[in-house]
């Protein structure tokens, strides 16, 4: 009875924590899709009056006591002689607008949801050296650090799917050299082979062609586990009867490959894939990090934490951890979704 | 001693996989170091191609690949173009700073992540078990590099500790002992953040063998026999779980010394990480392809040890 209570009570907090880890990835990837509509500012727009501005400081309640419905914020003016130091002027008090229109430029949305009338400034999360608004960075950086693992990993997954069921299905000298080349690649630490990856190809390249190739390397070094994996699964497939039929039947190889061998390792590609997309964000952050990924001004988590190198940024300006923040928070999702899936095909087996 | 040979064997043939493979790579490159040259209006074409007449770069790729082995069996590793000198010298010093670093935070990481796995293991369930779970479940999450930007600050606003770099300006002035501890004041930090990283692995590897153990029969029976918990737990249980846990002794390398690169940029140790990226962006690629092959020697080295300390754990090993 008090075991059957605690299962109860595991499974519940098991279905909670999947729920949070599926919305917190759901917002994010919808915020990055959606950066053009929600955030305030485009992600290059400097305000050199306010670098290093921290957070506005949103106000329901006015001077003389008065309750407002709609926010306001003050103008924030940095203290002559104090730089960092910021004080609000209290003259006069902008309201947050709602859904208002959007200077024309390249983010290509004509409506943002929200922001302030000049010459005040909305910076929810307070800017960087260059006074860029933190929270839009951190929207159009999660387009390129977010969908970078995604694609990397689908691919990485795509061509271990692929040189796994090449080895496992075929056999022979084939797969000998496949599996030996896997080894290789398992052999060394990542990220020295991401870097001697990197290293053979081009430093300075246009943003979108730095982001393909990161995708691209990034894939290129993964295939090995899943290969392996893949073959696992695909080889014991192999033999069982039904496979054995239908190739008795005159079944061509693709086909008893496509309909009959590979759907066996499609557990194996998935969860394979839940764990690869965190590595592989956490692996585009640390390369822009690094310098050797996408390049100023267009945003990565990882160039935006790149600024924190230096440890005085570090200590007086907190606000700029955001980036490290989410990144934590998008691995441990991705952790919780794998485990799940994985606990999912167990229980699926037995 | 068959087995050890066999394990060598197979180490030595990965080395040569991996030089082969990066010495590839670097070739594929599409500029090499004498690139920029090309574009100075101020070095003559002629001096260029003297340059990679010099540097052999005008030779095939097979002919190169024999040279560079050659120099790498002098302990030369072949020629860096950007601080014109032999690259083995450069990588030995750096290589031992990343080992010390490494080696420091694997015994740090191990010394903790042991004894609290096995203490969850037997109390599976408990409040303890399940705050160490989620305690190391977001340890896990949480990238080295993040981690080391924590430790920074830290460090920093704390001033406890020094910020980075490995020794202090006036090291040479002091003495035997003063060196020492200054060593190890800069070494904590990053040793910390790195064995910080590597524990929830382990953590979870522990706790998983170990209750595996616990569940199979002759436990069961040493505990029907009377045997304390203390002493089944160490004396029993753990050795029975050691075997996955000396292969993950030696898989575990290959994140260290990943995510160390991460570390000793940040907190400016000097070890391979910092010298590899600079390597990079110099597009100096025997420094790189040294440093590849450096770190591979490395994760031979400690499988090897693995696996010795396998053959010596587990006598089930030594019967086949």
């Amino acid at each position: 009875m008090i075991r059957g209570v605690i299962t109860r009570g595991v499974i519940t907090s098991r279905r909670v924590s999947l729920a949070l880890a599926a919305g917190f990835l759901a917002l994010l990837y919808l915020g990055a899709l959606g950066a053009g509509f929600l955030a305030p500012y485009g992600f290059d727009e400097q305000d050199r009056e306010h670098t290093y501005a921290p957070p506005v400081r949103l106000r329901f309640r006015d001077g003389g006591g008065r309750l407002h419905l709609r926010p306001f914020l003050y103008i924030g003016v940095e203290k002559p002689g104090a730089p960092g130091v910021y004080e609000e002027d209290r003259a006069r008090a902008f309201p947050v607008r709602f859904l208002v229109p959007a200077p024309p430029g390249r983010t290509g949305a004509r409506v943002r949801l929200f922001g302030v009338e000049e010459p005040a400034r909305i910076f929810l999360l307070g800017t960087d050296r260059f006074g860029r608004d933190q929270l839009s960075r951190l929207l159009y950086g999660a387009r390129i650090s977010l969908f970078s693992g995604l694609l990397a990993a689908g691919l990485a997954v795509a061509l271990g799917l692929l040189a796994g069921a090449v080895a496992g299905f075929r056999g022979g000298w084939l797969d000998q050299v496949l599996m030996r080349t896997s080894e290789l690649f398992l052999a060394l630490p990542w990220l020295y082979l991401l870097l001697a990856v990197r290293a053979v190809l081009p430093l300075d390249l246009a943003p979108s062609g730095s982001f393909l190739l990161l995708v691209a390397v990034l894939g290129a070094v993964g295939w090995a586990r899943p290969a392996r994996l893949v073959r696992g699964a695909v080889l014991s497939a192999r033999g069982r009867d039904y496979v054995l039929a239908a190739q008795g039947f005159g079944g061509s190889d693709g086909y008893v490959l496509r309909r009959h061998v590979l759907p066996q390792a499609v557990g194996v590609a998935l969860t394979q894939l839940a764990l690869l997309v965190p590595q592989y964000v956490l692996a585009e952050v640390a390369m822009s990090f690094l310098g050797l990924g996408v390049a100023e001004p267009v945003p990565s988590w990882g160039t935006m934490l790149a600024e924190l190198e230096r440890y005085d940024v570090l200590i007086s300006y907190q606000w700029m951890l955001w980036p490290a923040v989410l990144l934590t928070g998008v691995v441990l999702s991705y952790h919780t979704l794998a485990e799940h899936i994985r606990e999912r095909l167990q229980a699926g087996e037995v | 001693m068959r087995y050890v040979a066999s394990r060598l064997g197979y180490g030595l043939l990965l080395l040569l996989g991996v030089s082969i493979l990066s010495f590839l790579l670097a070739d594929l490159s599409p500029g090499d170091a004498t690139a920029e040259m090309r574009l100075n209006p101020r070095i003559s074409p002629g001096a260029v191609a003297a340059l990679r007449v010099r540097y052999g770069l005008d030779r095939p790729l097979p002919v190169r690949y024999v040279r560079w082995l050659r120099s790498v069996a002098s302990g030369e590793l072949g020629w860096s173009v950007a601080f014109d000198a032999p690259v083995g010298p450069l990588l030995w010093r750096r290589a031992g700073n990343t080992l010390v670093l490494a080696v420091t935070a694997m015994i740090l990481a191990w010394i903790v992540a042991v004894p609290a796995g096995v203490w969850a293991a037997a109390r599976q369930g408990s409040w303890g078990d399940r705050l160490g779970l989620a305690a190391s479940a977001v340890l896990l999450a949480v990238s080295e590099l993040v981690l080391a930007l924590l430790g920074l600050a830290l460090a920093a606003s704390t001033g406890l500790l020094p910020a980075g770099g490995m020794a202090s300006l006036d090291y040479d002035a002091l003495g035997g002992w003063g060196r020492a501890r200054d060593l190890a004041a800069h070494l904590a930090l990053p040793a910390v953040v790195l064995a910080l990283s590597a524990f929830p692995v382990v953590h979870r590897h522990v706790r998983a063998a170990v209750a595996e153990a616990l569940e199979s029969p002759f436990v069961q029976a040493a505990r029907g026999n009377g045997i304390p918990r203390r002493r089944l737990l160490w004396r029993h249980a753990l050795p029975a779980a050691a075997k996955p846990l000396v292969s993950l002794l030696g898989l575990s390398i290959a994140g260290l010394l990943s995510g160390s690169v991460l570390v000793e940029v940040i907190l400016s140790w000097p070890g391979l990480g910092p010298l590899l990226l600079q390597a990079i962006l110099a597009r100096d690629l025997h420094v790189v392809v040294g440093a590849i092959l450096l770190s591979s020697v490395f994760l031979v080295l400690g499988n090897l040890v693995a696996d010795l300390l396998l053959y010596w754990v587990d006598p089930r090993v030594r019967g086949t």
